[in-house]
């Protein structure tokens, strides 16, 4: 089912939580609302499921209006962060919950139950309670319960917020599976990058309630459209410097930093560590002289800490294993910062995200 | 561990303080009232209690509780559903007011009652006029009796409630649960123990209310006297023996009260507990 959010506001006593959103979810992939806590994502799929009632705009199913339309008959499965399990109902009850209020056959209810439980690789637990499951189980029931109910678009808020790290990439590549299998158009919300890279068809970032960019993993990670989005994504250096006369000048020579030329615009420069090398003579102008901190060979990449000539930027930088067994960089050392790509984002206001 | 450094004596001391006080304002007056409805042996005791009389102030008291508890039981349970779930303006003073009943004097109360629906007043007049009778009637106990007890019910099921939060509510809807399934199958379930434990306390109070029916209820024997009235009755007219007799059914269905009650406040405070320690993950 493909959803369209036309020009959505949600505002909760004058604060406004969702900002003017148009976005459309294509039919059967999984999207990710990604964005900092406050940046309107949860809003937003609760907009979606009929949770909460927008403010201005439409969200259409299928070129349906349901704007108004309650929840328990949007057809949609919630999944929500703390799970969300009638506590007084097994696990069983719990997941035959959709079908028991439709009226279904006591044998139809044995049957769904019985196969999702099978799905969520619960068998044998129909009879527990809620509150003898691990977080990880009480997540996949939550999950069940939801897909009971036949959804044609599932909706899970930060599904995995709640658990340690280990059981959420399990059930993260879990959910991919499942998704692949059954192709449900989803949305999840989620704060964390990470997550919504490995798993999401889509990306939609969200900042102070607006899209601040959608499209691919890919796309967002390689052309990110803003400083947040770029930062939002994965790590990265920032390196202060100016535009002159078309050309982009990094700062690193602290007596450069006065701005003394008056049609130069202050911009920053954005590279990712695995966008720096690292050498012991200068490449171009752009090579920045720095001094080697701290390295770190535990990990599939070297990790190498240096502080710039100005004496307090610090610089992330990953090397290959073969490139630094060339370098062989020791602690103290001088050498060369050299980004292979730069990202100049011209500094209009402090966008940087905090998160 | 604080008690290791208290000295014997200070804690003897305070043990013995509390059974000294429990025995002298609990135990020696139901023993005396135990006492007083025995004083002349089984047969009487008895012959007080089937009295016609006491037969129907129990009936009637009995109605009256019932009544109270079921109106108690949905309004309690609207006022508390409002402030629990809502934002709205005068939620403080609502809760103030739903307290108000602690803080008056009963006969107060009732006076109120017999000033709104006595013949003098608008409503009063109209009424008359309907030819429904509310002062000097059940109606007027009831009334009296609700407002005495209403604030147990809201009271009770209040914190239940706000602990027990939206979401379960809410995934019920998104499953494709009606407004009245969630209500059955999800928030009942979930305040169960609060809404007993409030319809309890709402019972015992009702069984014992005087001060306010005294006042609106007008005391006509066999038609509008409840057990207090007639205990105090029966007092009043030298049968001591007898309204220790009728005194000491009121101490029965206390005693009843109280086992219920304890019974219900271990599973509630269990509820609550789950409620609040409810694991995040393992």
């Amino acid at each position: 089912m493909t959803i369209t959010i036309e020009s959505i506001t949600k505002r909760f006593n004058g604060y406004v939580a969702v900002d003017r959103v148009s976005l459309t979810i294509p039919d059967g992939k999984l999207v990710a609302l990604l964005g900092p806590s406050g940046s309107g994502k949860t809003t937003l799929l609760r907009v979606i499921a009929g949770l909460e009632v927008p403010d201005e705009g439409a969200v259409s199913m299928n070129g349906v209006d349901v704007t108004h339309t309650p929840a328990r008959l949007r057809n949609i499965g919630f999944v929500f962060q703390h799970y969300a399990l009638f506590k007084h109902m097994t696990v069983f009850d719990n997941i035959a919950f959709p079908l028991k209020v439709r009226k279904r056959s006591v044998e139809e209810q044995r049957a769904l139950v019985n196969d999702l439980l099978k799905l969520v690789r619960l068998e044998g637990f129909g009879q527990r309670y809620p509150s003898q499951l691990s977080g990880g189980q009480r997540q996949r029931v939550a999950l069940a319960r939801a897909l009971a109910a036949k959804p044609k678009v599932m909706l899970l808020d930060e599904p995995f917020g709640a658990l340690d790290a280990k059981v959420r990439q399990e059930l993260r590549q879990w959910l991919r599976r499942l998704h692949q299998e059954m192709s449900i158009t989803s949305l999840f919300v989620t704060h964390d990058q990470e997550e919504a890279l490995e798993l999401a068809d889509r990306i939609v970032v969200m900042n102070h309630g607006r899209v601040e960019q959608e499209g691919t993993p890919e796309d967002l990670f390689e052309h990110p459209k803003t400083p947040f989005v770029m930062s939002f994504l994965g790590d990265v250096n920032i390196f202060h410097g100016r535009v002159e006369q078309g050309q982009t000048v990094i700062h690193h020579d602290p007596a450069a930093v006065a701005p003394s030329v008056t049609e130069t615009k202050a911009v920053r420069a954005y590279a990712r560590p695995h966008e720096l090398d690292i050498d012991r003579t200068p490449r171009d102008e752009r090579s920045l002289p720095a001094k080697v901190r701290h390295v770190n060979t535990a990990g599939a990449t070297v990790k190498v800490e240096l502080l710039l000539r100005d004496g307090h930027t610090t610089v992330q930088a990953y090397l290959g294993r073969e490139r630094y067994q060339e370098l062989k960089l020791q602690p103290g050392e001088e050498v060369y910062v050299v980004p292979r790509q730069l990202r100049i984002f011209v500094d209009e206001d402090d966008e940087a995200p905090t998160a | 561990m604080h008690s290791a450094h208290t000295p014997f004596w200070v804690r003897y001391l305070l043990l013995l303080l509390a059974l000294a006080w429990v025995g002298l304002w609990i135990l020696l007056p139901v023993s005396t009232v135990v006492y007083g409805a025995f004083a002349n042996g089984w047969g009487s005791y008895l012959s007080a209690l089937a009295d016609p009389e006491s037969v129907h102030a129990f009936y009637l008291t009995l109605i009256a509780a019932l009544w109270s508890v079921a109106i108690n039981l949905v309004f309690g349970l609207a006022a508390a559903w409002a402030i629990a779930k809502y934002q709205f303006r005068g939620k403080t003073l609502l809760l103030s007011l739903i307290d108000l009943p602690f803080s008056v004097s009963p006969v107060i109360a009732g006076l109120v009652f017999v000033l709104l629906f006595g013949g003098q007043t608008l409503a009063g007049t109209w009424l008359a006029a309907q030819h429904i009778q509310i002062l000097y009637a059940l109606p007027a106990i009831v009334i009296a009796t609700v407002f005495v007890t209403f604030p147990f019910v809201a009271r009770e099921v209040l914190p239940v409630m706000e602990a027990m939060g939206t979401e379960e509510e809410e995934a019920a809807l998104t499953l494709g649960a009606s407004g009245w399934q969630t209500f059955w199958l999800i928030t009942l379930p979930g305040i169960k123990w609060g809404l007993l434990y409030g319809v309890i306390l709402c019972t015992a109070r009702a069984f014992g209310e005087f001060g306010a029916v005294a006042v609106v209820s007008g005391r006509i024997a066999m038609e509008t006297n409840t057990l207090s009235l007639h205990v105090e009755k029966l007092y009043q007219e030298y049968q001591s023996q007898a309204a220790f007799a009728v005194a000491s059914a009121l101490l029965v269905i206390a005693l009843l009260t109280l086992v219920a009650k304890s019974a219900v406040e271990w599973r509630l405070r269990r509820a609550l507990t789950e409620i609040k320690h409810a694991p995040e993950s393992v």
